[in-house]
């Protein structure tokens, strides 16, 4: 039996995302066959994932499929994963794999998990998989009973590794229906961020208590030493100190990173909605009875206009020593 | 235009959820619901659409018992026009779905507006399946629409910035912050929303291969390591660096 997993690309690259669906995949002790869409020159990119699990790498370089379209992707794969008799099939969920896996599901009448954060298991030839419920408030565990079963895993989920080597690429040739090409990327409009804050490994987020978004500069130079995103509470992005592509929470992104410092930042329940799932949380706030101490694993209590300076200076010195 | 808007009942985002029946159900008991936050954006945008396009309709969809009916009205107040209720259990979001689809399918559509995910769940499905059974284009977290005839042009939030969409009507799509501002019902609003017609029609029989088997509460976590600054913040960030790359390995 085979998995297939879908590799996210952008710009001519495999995306992080791409990697970690096949690191998750990995997990169902079953072949692994990977498949990319779209415009990928340097096939080595491709032949390397064999690299991270993946026992076949097969590319469709349709020109109609250079632009992203979601529905004639999930035709293409659905098509892909009924010829290869792949019953399981595994997406990020991510803003390419996500809106693809949904449409997969549905042509395939699959079983369907959408945002997995854990590991899957086969538990008496049953498919059991789980997933943070009432924005990370609860757990949820599900069965995926279909024929085909389709699951998209929350970046940041699984860290791939290298298990394998370089395996052969094949190409595919597929027809597509000119009505699924009905809604279309015409362009992408970059923000000035430089690392994207769902793919991010660690996050440093500003909050209310900076005063001001002249202050935000403090954030973004701890993100700097540490090459961390930079994050905001919605206190920061309604006052218009932060755009929304940056605010954490409910209304805002759901983040799982390594490492999340939350500084001048409450931990209001909706705030913790969108990054209570980080692996180490780190809080720096003047008020000991703040609810964020509730979930952080460290922290310093302390003003943030003094501790955030005496911090990156420190982490600066700390990174010349390791390196 | 035939503007239809689907809105979940979720729990009040301050809800501390626990669960009965051997953990596979929510313990609605002292739950406040609500129009679930992201499709408080649609119905404010679904309004600005439909006042800007002579001889449209807002018809509100949603999947539930009879106690989702309070929040209905709240979204009849805010400006839509008709209300359908669906008399089942959202069981989940194919479940959904499907019953939407078969709904919309006989009333007419030419935009559907779903949110870019429910609060409760969170699986940001529902308006992809949606599109799915009806065979029409679907885009997802959209944080602007500008509609002209049977064209709509979207920006969509992606990872590290935003892509713009191109998309013929009909079509649904999720919305995300920024679409509109939600939209607080007036006393008049209130009023009207009691005449305006809400059908109640019973679900078509539908089997999904999801099965929810049960939910926990996460394990607490253990009490945190804090540092105090007053005083000596050197001597603080110096622990916490310590404990971040000893303990942690974080750096
Ligand atoms: C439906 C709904 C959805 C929501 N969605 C979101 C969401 O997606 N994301 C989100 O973040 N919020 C969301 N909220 C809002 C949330 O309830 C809080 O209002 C918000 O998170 C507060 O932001 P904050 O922590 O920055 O501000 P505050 O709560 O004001 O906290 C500021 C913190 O800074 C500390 N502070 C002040 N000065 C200093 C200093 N000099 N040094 C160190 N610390 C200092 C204070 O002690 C305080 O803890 C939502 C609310 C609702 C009702």
């Amino acid at each position: 039996m085979s998995v297939l997993v879908y590799l996210d690309s952008a710009n001519g690259a495999l995306k992080k995302t791409a990697y970690e669906a096949v690191a998750y995949a990995t997990h169902f002790g079953q072949e692994v066959i990977a498949l990319a869409i779209g415009n990928i020159e340097d096939k080595q990119i491709l032949s390397n994932v064999g690299k991270y699990g993946a026992q076949k790498v097969y590319h469709i370089s349709e020109e109609k499929l250079k632009t992203f379209a979601n529905a004639a992707y999930a035709s293409v794969i659905a098509q892909v994963a009924k010829d290869l008799g792949t019953k399981i099939i595994v997406f990020s969920a991510s803003s390419i794999g996500g809106v693809i896996a949904p449409r997969v599901a549905a042509k395939l009448n699959a079983g369907l998990l959408s945002d997995t954060n854990v590991l899957p298991k086969i538990e008496n030839g049953q498919l059991i998989v789980g997933k943070t419920v009432f924005s990370g408030k609860a757990n949820a565990t599900f069965s995926l009973t279909g024929e085909f079963n389709v699951i998209s895993v929350r970046p940041n989920t699984v860290k791939p590794s290298e298990v394998g080597s370089p395996v052969n690429v094949e190409s595919i040739n597929v027809s597509t229906q000119e009505s699924d090409f009905r809604a279309i990327a015409e362009a992408i409009l970059k923000t000035s961020d430089k690392i994207s804050l769902t793919e991010a490994d660690i996050i440093v987020s500003g909050g209310r208590g900076l005063k001001g978004p002249e202050n935000f500069y403090l954030i973004e130079e701890l993100a700097e030493v540490l090459g961390a995103a930079v994050g905001a509470s919605r206190a920061a992005v309604d006052a218009g100190w932060r755009p929304h592509s940056q605010q954490v929470g409910q209304t805002g992104k759901t983040v799982s990173p390594t490492m999340y410092i939350a500084v001048g930042i409450s931990g209001a329940i909706q705030h913790l909605a969108g990054m209570g799932t980080s692996k180490v949380i780190v809080a720096i706030n003047k008020d000991p009875e703040a609810p964020i101490f509730k979930v952080a694993d460290y922290g310093i209590i302390g003003d943030a206009f003094e501790v955030v300076p005496a911090l990156t200076n420190a982490l600066k010195a700390y990174k010349q020593k390791i390196s | 235009m035939k503007i239809i808007v689907c809105v979940s009942c979720v729990p009040d985002t301050t809800t501390k959820p626990t669960f009965i029946e051997n953990n596979t159900k929510l313990n609605e008991q002292g739950v406040q619901f609500i129009v679930n936050p992201y499709d408080e954006y649609s119905l404010a945008r679904a309004v600005a659409l439909r006042d800007a396009t002579p001889g449209s309709k807002i018809t509100v969809i949603t999947v539930g018992e009879a106690n989702t009916e309070q929040n209905i009205r709240k979204a009849l107040a805010v400006g839509a026009d008709e209300a359908i209720r669906i008399n089942a259990k959202p069981i989940n979001a194919q479940y959904v779905a499907k019953q939407i689809a078969h709904v919309v399918k006989e009333i007419g559509f030419d935009i559907i507006f779903t949110g870019k995910e429910s609060t409760d769940y969170n699986g940001g499905i529902t308006g992809n399946l949606i599109a799915a059974e009806l065979d029409i284009p679907y885009t997802h977290s959209v944080t602007s629409l500008e509609v002209s005839g049977t064209e709509a042009k979207m920006e969509r939030e992606i990872e590290g910035g935003k892509e713009v969409v191109r998309a013929s009507l009909p079509m649904v799509l999720g919305s995300q912050k920024g679409i509109a501002e939600p939209i607080i019902p007036n006393m008049m609003g209130i009023a009207k929303a009691r005449t305006k017609p809400l059908t109640v029609r019973e679900p078509i029989p539908v089997e999904t291969p999801t099965q929810l088997i049960i939910h926990e509460l996460p394990k607490p976590k253990g009490a945190g390591k804090f540092f105090k600054a007053d005083g000596n913040v050197q001597e603080a960030v110096n622990q916490l660096i310590e404990a971040l790359s000893k303990e942690a390995k974080t750096i």
